[in-house]
């Protein structure tokens, strides 16, 4: 078969059946991405003869004498279409994983196409940005700065990476050639709950093609769990590399190493398993009662789970004051039960993992993580490995949004190098991504609040139940933190906290933006503004009576804890300020929808407790000839860049300190070759604790220069410990229409003000709070991963998982408060996790400001509100 | 995606190609075939490579060969057909290469194909595996989720939609977000005898026509949306909300066309 892809004729072999977008990969064409391989998200598409097409649907076997054209074919670095250019200018992305298929889509629009975006871009996904930078770069708004020596931060630099993500040249995780390179499949459980009584992998082995079959035969015996954090003891060693007990469909039975995805697919066949069912449970309420199927039963004390009796990974119970009691003699209280759904991250970029043995010996991953220190750690721990001998590294992300704070297929693809020798690469598809990645905790969240007619709150009671699914993967550290920072915001003298994280048969939960905090700030902030409805006072003034201010501490329910938190810069009170005046309350939608507004606000701690560490080098590459601004720098440090923009700041804050411009620093980073240790991207980390670390060993640098001049192989390190903590807050707003006839929402004002501290990036700083606000709308409106009640996913694809469009989103007014916070650098707060955590309360409670009655679930489905619209009527 | 158990594509060229060999399957865009894993699927027939003419005209009827894309379907100059195009969850650049008589045959209830060929009484001619041809009203071709009146070996040739169901029309779609897939969509039409004709689908497992001899009341087309009793539910709306949003639509249509 014979075609062309950028104007070169190739010919090629294709298999049946064959699509070209892996055609393409195979070719080496690596910047088209795949994205989720069905045609729904739009990362993969090329021109065919002239017309854009997702290459994932293009069936080979038409291609012959066609001409294809990718990213890297519209233009280059040194001569970029003017598509790729109003990228960069706009700062049309973030993650960057789905730009080479929105500009080469963009790059067929005309002018007269601006109306139509909506229509033209709803086969276009991306979930970093909230679309308002990318409908900027299509209509030609420029939003990027540069900024002279000495000067970086505080300006909207682009990305170092900006024309190498637009040109489809910057390297994700398997965007690269290995020779030689073969594939992991695996076989998933087909039943929620079962023991494994026999495996027969030999008629699978025997497949031509085909290089190992692993099963819990070949596992190591050691404990761990996917979710990772600094400590490893944080979480539950609950998990196996392959565990001869399935705890819910889909996990590992077995896996193929094979010559291609399609062998080792087609190998899973010939693997002969006996199961033996066992009892299943599936709902966490049930969960917890006596006499449940236990889906830990067999763990010890030293799994660290707090009663595997009960299928309780972790628990707290506390009260302040007398609750009860002060409700009695409330002049108002309100009670409710809120839920939340299972929330998918939805990161373009699947988990994948290539894994080889290099020159030295040494084992070398290649990975889609947030957390490479973490991973090779706990792989050294599993597997018996020094770390010397075992290199984990990421390239460019594709999003992440605490799905890659896992360790969810490096595992594998270890044991498989190990067991073959081979190079080995683990991709998840898409489906796989609804099905065994962890998701969002769904919780149950009841508030009890009370206040006296003044509006000074007595009570505040939270009980939260938590789903982790068959493993606690995060499951401790989502339970604690989602009932810290929401309830530590309100001074109360009254206060009680219950909270209990489950173990079920369902798929497990894990880290999600805001960790467990959005989840139960739904709930508290819904019950505040009932109880202002109560009281009759407006809800910014109930908040501004009873929020914490500079000199209180932060209590759950003990008064006397003490931590390394501190409310070292405090901007609660401006946003709530600005928020408020932005509101437009004249602002009206179609005739006969009521109109309504709501706002809510949210604290977060701005590091992760417990401790975050990071070693972070500057030195000099070239002394430039003594001219400090003619001289290259290189950071060395451990941060991913997945989206956070945390690179881009990384420059400006060395730039800044060593008096020379961004471009003159070249980065090494997210590699544990790169730097001695970095804890790793969460925990909205990434500026706040390595960047502070980069700040001072550049300033330490700069002293030294200053001192004995430039000289290449100078060079100055620094770490960081993450504590003292501060705090960030952030307050949404909205304004919007309802028609009760049909449950539909029409957001007419979307408003966010965040306490960020000094912003060092303005654009990339707005870019993260309207893509939180992006993904908690989808959250708050659209999205549910939903289980048949048996285990079973049903909302296996994206067409069937509904993440927003471009048609979906308002532009969200962005403000900042302005503040100066001592602990970060340069006065910055972290701001990643943050801008998620007060929207969908925001929305619930504009919602029924307009309804005139409240919905207790996510997602505000139109169904869902059209019910109970209906119910009101009736 | 890469069909992996698929052994062999065939391309179509002439009707003697059409015998379907086991395991192989009829195609046309192949924008839904590739888009999802296919176990068990080990040969393509391809039919977008037998010229067919996409769209012919007379006076009478509008004849959409099975193979015309979406797209070339959008560009006909009443709004249906621009309505129903858009009404697809998939993107103008899988309508490019997506085609009608793919979108009829698949039979998803949210199918805007079958909508639009179902409102407008179309006919679905059948090649039959003798070497013969039937038809079927397209309200009758799909008969549930994915389930068709196709018999193994019989492919869908072409729709014929009579130019006269074409006079008047009026719809209406929801979703659970503004262009999501299909929720309900209902079409009413009204021909120059003044018969009325309303049809729902996407809220129904398998098309629903009411059929007025003359311009119904408000009752009468609430009846008729209260008889129907196979509400479809899946991730992209519930039943009930389904139910009213037909009524609400229909009843809106009858006002719209009356």
């Amino acid at each position: 078969m014979k075609f062309t892809i950028n104007d070169e004729t190739v010919e090629a072999e294709a298999q049946p059946g064959q699509v070209l977008r892996s055609l393409l990969r195979e070719l080496d064409h690596f910047d088209v991405k795949k994205g989720c391989d069905a045609g729904d998200c739009g990362a993969c598409t090329v021109l065919l003869d002239g017309g854009a097409v997702h290459s994932c649907l293009v069936p080979v076997h038409r291609l012959e004498g066609s001409s294809v054209t990718t990213v890297s074919g519209l233009g280059t670095a040194d001569a970029p279409h003017p598509m790729q250019q109003s990228f960069v200018a706009a700062g049309g992305f973030q993650c960057g994983f789905c730009t080479a298929g929105l500009v080469v889509t963009a790059s067929t629009f005309t002018e007269d196409d601006h109306d139509d975006l909506p229509r033209l871009l709803k086969g276009n996904l991306c979930r970093c940005t909230g679309y308002r930078s990318i409908h900027d770069a299509i209509i030609g708004v420029s939003n990027t700065a540069t900024a002279s020596a000495g000067e970086a931060a505080g300006a909207s630099i682009a990305p170092p990476a900006a024309m190498r993500v637009v040109t489809g040249t910057e390297p994700f995780t398997l965007d690269v050639k290995t020779t030689g390179l073969v594939h992991l499949a695996v076989l998933g459980s087909p039943h929620p709950h079962a023991r494994i009584v026999s495996i027969d992998p030999s008629a699978a082995e025997s497949i031509d093609g085909v290089h190992a079959v692993l099963t819990h035969h070949d596992s190591p015996g050691v404990h761990f769990s996917t979710g990772r954090h600094e400590d490893r003891n944080d979480d539950p060693d609950d998990s196996l590399v392959f565990d001869r007990i399935l705890r819910f469909r889909g996990q590992r039975v077995a896996a193929v190493v094979a010559d291609t995805v399609r062998i080792a697919e087609l190998a899973l066949a010939a693997i002969a398993v006996e199961y033996e069912l066992l009892p299943a449970v599936f709902d966490p309420q049930r969960a917890r009662e006596p006499g449940a199927p236990l889906v830990h039963g067999d763990k010890g004390p030293e799994s660290r789970i707090a009663a595997p009796e009960r299928n309780t990974v972790a628990e707290f119970h506390g009260e302040l004051g007398d609750v009860d009691a002060a409700v009695a003699s409330a002049a108002a209280s309100v009670s409710g039960t809120w839920t939340t759904p299972r929330v998918n991250h939805v990161a373009l970029e699947a988990h994948a993992t290539r894994g080889w043995i290099d020159a030295d010996g040494r084992l070398v991953l290649r990975t889609s993580s947030q957390v490479p220190f973490l991973v090779r750690d706990e792989l050294c721990h599993i597997f018996g490995l020094e770390p010397e001998r075992v290199r984990v590294f990421t390239a460019r992300v594709g999003g992440g949004f605490g799905g890659k704070q896992e360790l969810l297929t490096e595992d594998l693809v270890t044991l498989a190098v190990m067991k073959t020798g081979r190079a080995v690469q683990y991709e998840f598809t898409r489906e796989d991504e609804f099905t065994l990645a962890p998701t969002r905790h769904p919780m149950q969240v009841s508030v009890t609040v009370a206040a006296s007619a003044d509006g000074t709150l007595t009570a505040l009671a939270v009980d939260q139940l938590m789903d982790t699914g068959a493993y606690g993967n995060h499951g401790i550290g989502v339970m604690f933190h989602s009932i810290h920072e929401s309830v530590e915001v309100y001074r109360c003298a009254n206060k009680r906290v219950d909270a209990q994280s489950v173990y079920t048969n369902n798929l497990p939960s894990g880290a999600f933006r805001g960790y467990g905090l959005g989840q139960v700030i739904y709930a508290i902030e819904s019950a505040l503004d009932e109880l202002a409805r109560e009281l009759d006072i407006d809800p910014f003034e109930l908040r501004r009576r009873n929020v914490i201010v500079p000199g209180d501490n932060f209590v759950v329910t003990d008064a006397e804890a003490q931590s390394d938190l501190s409310m070292a810069s405090y901007g609660l009170d401006q946003c709530l300020d600005l928020a408020e005046a932005a509101l437009d309350h004249s602002l009206t939608g179609p005739v006969g929808w009521p109109v309504g507004t709501g706002m809510a606000l949210a604290m977060i701690a701005t590091i992760a407790p417990r401790g975050h560490f990071a070693t972070a080098t500057v030195s000099v590459l070239d002394d430039g000839g003594g001219v400090v601004t003619d001289a290259v720098f290189e950071i060395a440090v451990g941060t991913a860049e997945f989206g956070n923009g945390t690179t881009t700041v990384h420059t400006q804050l060395v730039a800044t300190a060593l008096g020379t411009t961004v471009d003159r620093i070249r980065i090494r980073q997210s590699d544990t070759d790169a730097t001695s240790y970095d804890s790793g991207a969460f925990g909205s980390a990434g500026v706040v604790v390595a960047g502070k670390a980069l700040l001072v060993a550049a300033e330490r640098l700069h002293e030294t220069i200053d001192r004995d001049g430039l000289s290449v192989g100078l060079s100055a390190t620094a770490d960081h410990d993450g504590t003292p903590r501060s705090v960030s807050f952030n307050v949404h707003a909205f304004r919007v229409a309802v028609n009760p006839a049909t449950g539909e929402v029409q957001i007419l004002q979307s408003i966010q003000a965040a306490d960020a501290g000094v912003v060092l990036n303005p654009e990339q700083l707005r870019g993260q709070i309207e893509g939180g606000t992006a993904q908690a709308i989808g959250s708050a409106l659209f999205e549910e991963v939903l289980l048949d009640g048996e285990g079973r996913v049903t909302t296996t694809a994206l067409r069937n998982y509904y993440v927003p469009r471009f048609v979906d989103l308002p532009v969200t007014e962005v403000l900042f408060a302005d503040t100066f916070d001592p602990l970060g650098p340069l006065g910055a707060k972290s701001m990643s996790e943050a801008p998620y955590n007060p929207v969908a309360p925001a929305l619930a409670n504009a919602i029924r400001d307009a309804m005139g009655v409240r919905s207790f679930e996510l997602p505000m489905s139109r169904d869902r509100l059209w019910r109970l619209a209906s119910a009101q009527e009736s | 995606m890469d069909l992996i158990d698929v052994r062999e594509v065939r391309v179509a060229h002439s009707r003697a190609d059409m015998v379907l060999r086991p395991g192989e399957r009829a195609m046309g865009g192949g924008t839904w075939l590739y888009s999802e894993p296919q176990p068990g699927l080990t040969g393509i027939l391809d039919l977008t490579s037998m010229g067919w003419e996409p769209v012919t005209r007379t006076s009478e009827t509008i004849t959409v060969a099975a193979t015309c894309t979406i797209e070339t379907l959008r560009a006909l100059p009443e709004p249906l057909f621009e309505q129903c195009a858009d009404s697809l969850l998939a993107s103008w650049k899988i309508q490019r290469t997506a085609t009608v008589g793919g979108n009829i045959a698949l039979a998803l209830p949210a199918g805007p194909m079958t909508s639009l060929a179902s409102a407008l009484d179309g006919i679905a001619v059948i090649w039959t595996a003798d070497g013969g041809e039937r038809r079927v009203p397209v309200t009758e071709f799909v008969t549930g989720v994915v389930t068709t009146v196709l018999a193994p070996g019989e492919i869908l040739r072409a729709i014929e939609i009579p130019a006269a169901s074409l006079h008047r029309t009026a719809f209406r779609r929801i979703a659970r977000s503004p262009m999501g897939r299909t929720g309900t969509l209902v079409i009413g039409r009204m021909d120059t005898s003044g018969e009325t004709v309303i049809t729902v689908t996407g809220g129904t497992t398998r098309p629903r026509q009411l059929r007025f001899d003359a311009a119904p009341g408000a009752e009468d087309v609430a009846s008729a949306v209260d008889a129907i009793d196979d509400w479809y539910d899946d991730p992209h709306g519930a039943p009930d909300w389904r139910r009213a949003m037909s009524m609400l639509f229909a009843e809106q249509i009858r006002q719209e066309l009356s």
